[in-house]
């Protein structure tokens, strides 16, 4: 890691606490360039907590959160997205009425603006189009642009999501368990897509699927309890025994 | 085109051609029976402009129509007497004019609307429509418990107001008025629907979350489309007054809210035209069901509720097919 690299995402010092739950202690984190930086740990560790306050939906009592250098703290989750946070949900987000082509062009014009245009035809227009066809093609979706969201598979809806975030050019993505109810195969290919994808933009994973976390992560953080009890490169944090004895030999799923 | 392309169609030409047959048999009564369905027919699409394709189930809109007939009525009545309707800190009187009327009505409306919308719309589900029907029983009770302007009475338009070019006292001058007025707002409800606009608005209505996702706020989007759908509301509410020539608090109750959202169930909620045919069958039923029973209304239950059981999509929905998203 060069200090030359300035990280697109960086937390400082987050906090969070409802009630008696501490479900942010002292969180920090970076996400390099072309780096791929997986969050794992329990169930109830804070992750989702964790990534609502990144995404903006929650507010944490203290610390700071840097995209790009820039403080959102304090920025409403529109603007960052705006900023180049996207991001991914762990149950499927879309307008389940309308085509997936539909999904997509909603984002595209949400990225280039023009919301409060109110007379030419959205439908029919030749910019938004191309652009959602491309970012249809990127997932391998651009034959299923006229089915509606609803009428698609869970593993297509996925792959719809992740239309709508390439749509956005965002700088980095969030993703909360995009492999979950995926089954084996899904895994696979969904793996293989982030293995591609972690290049051209950075990512902070969350995800149970540890054989797809070891196989993607240039950086590993554990979180227990709120607090990152470790962190760095997958060989370490397989290695660590904190880890081990907090996650890891305590969960099925270990690698 | 699609199906209910063509139902509209129908629709909206069977309307002119009904009141161009009345006027020349001098069947003066149906003409202002047709006034009457496209006009009320005219506020249902403006409330389904918020309710429909916004999903903002507000049950306080008779404040909007209210507002607008009571414009209408106060101008009237200052112009009929030469009176003031203020002399501090300026001096402002009545006008005949329907086109300044409107101005005001739908102004006035549009910044109600966003004094409303801006409190409400911070709420959803029940208490977004409780809070709306709070709003419009405010406006309706300051109404009653206003003697300057009749109070529980309501005010008489004794002269019907004035349009440039046309003799707004004949019916079926005044039936023509209302519904160029009535094909201009769909075709502005329809472009802005299939605009930019109604896209982030339409999104917003089935996934808020996954608007503010790909960074578009809901709040501001559902905010516009709010005011907008109660301007039209309120140029409905101005020809309404005019219509009928008298204007009442029972213009700012929650059964004309009521009445509103049932044009738009019955018509096809989310269906352009959809609340005008709502709304003419209210006034059918109203009239000829009304002539044999004072217990129509039992009748309209029965529809409605078959209507919300069986035909998703109202009555549009039935006969229109279903939505297109292509």
């Amino acid at each position: 890691m060069t200090d030359a690299m300035e990280p697109i995402l960086q937390i400082n010092h987050l906090s969070k606490r409802f009630g008696a739950v501490q479900a942010s202690d002292d969180v920090s984190l970076t996400v390099l360039p072309g780096r791929l930086h997986a969050l794992i740990g329990p169930n109830g560790a804070g992750k989702s907590t964790l990534i609502s306050q990144i995404s903006g939906f929650l507010m944490p009592d203290a610390g700071q959160i840097f995209l790009k250098g820039r403080d959102v703290t304090h920025l409403s989750a529109e603007r960052r997205v705006h900023m180049g946070l996207g991001r991914s949900f762990q149950v499927s987000n879309l307008l389940l009425e309308w085509s997936a082509r539909r999904n997509v062009m909603l984002a595209v014009q949400a990225r280039r603006g023009g919301s409060f245009r109110f007379f030419k035809n959205v439908w029919k227009d030749a910019e938004l189009r191309a652009a959602a066809e491309a970012a249809l093609q990127k997932v391998g979706l651009q034959d299923r642009a006229d089915i509606r969201a609803m009428e698609l598979s869970h593993g297509e809806r996925r792959q719809l999501e992740f239309a709508c975030a390439l749509a956005l050019e965002p700088a980095i993505l969030v993703l909360d368990e995009p492999m979950a109810g995926l089954g084996p195969e899904g895994t696979a290919e969904m793996t293989a897509f982030l293995e591609e994808l972690k290049h051209s933009i950075p990512i902070l994973l969350v995800e149970h699927d540890m054989d797809a976390v070891f196989r993607l992560a240039d950086e590993i953080s554990v979180l227990v309890y709120g607090r990152i009890i470790a962190s760095g490169p997958p060989e370490t944090i397989r290695q660590s025994v904190a880890v081990q004895e907090a996650y890891l030999g305590s969960s099925s799923d270990a690698a | 085109m699609t199906r209910e392309f063509w139902v509209s169609v129908v629709v909206l030409v069977g309307l002119p051609v009904a009141a161009f047959i009345a006027h020349i048999t001098g069947e003066t009564y149906i003409i202002n029976l047709l006034t009457r369905m496209i006009v009320l027919g005219l506020a249902g699409i403006g409330l389904n402009f918020a309710l429909g394709y916004g999903g903002m189930v507000s049950f306080g809109h008779a404040a909007f129509f209210g507002l607008g007939a009571y414009v209408a009525g106060i101008a009237a009545f200052h112009a009929f007497d030469d009176s003031l309707i203020v002399s501090m800190p300026f001096e402002l009187g009545g006008t005949n004019q329907m086109l300044l009327i409107w101005l005001i009505a739908i102004f006035l409306a549009a910044v109600l609307a966003f004094l409303i919308g801006l409190i409400s719309l911070r709420t959803s589900g029940v208490y977004f429509i409780m809070i709306t029907l709070a709003f419009a029983q405010m406006l309706y009770y300051f109404a009653i418990s206003w003697p300057a302007y009749g109070g529980e009475d309501g005010l008489s338009i004794y002269l019907r107001n004035e349009f440039p070019g046309v003799q707004t006292d004949k019916a079926f001058s005044f039936f023509l008025l209302c519904f160029a007025i009535l094909l201009l707002v769909l075709l502005l409800c329809w472009r802005f629907i299939n605009a930019r606009f109604g896209a982030a608005l339409q999104g917003a209505r089935m996934n808020a979350l996954r608007l503010s996702s790909i960074g578009i706020a809901p709040f501001p989007v559902k905010l516009t489309a709010f005011v907008i759908s109660a301007m039209i509301v309120a140029l409905a509410g101005a020809l309404y007054g005019e219509l009928n020539g008298f204007v009442s608090p029972s213009n700012l109750s929650w059964h004309m809210s009521g009445e509103l959202i049932i044009f738009v169930i019955l018509g096809g909620v989310g269906r352009l035209v959809g609340p005008l045919i709502g709304a003419i069958v209210f006034v059918l039923l109203e009239t000829y069901l009304g002539g044999l029973t004072d217990r129509w209304q039992f009748f309209l239950g029965l529809i409605l509720l078959a209507t919300v059981l069986f035909a998703n999509g109202g009555i549009m929905g039935l006969i229109g097919g279903r939505t297109r998203h292509d």
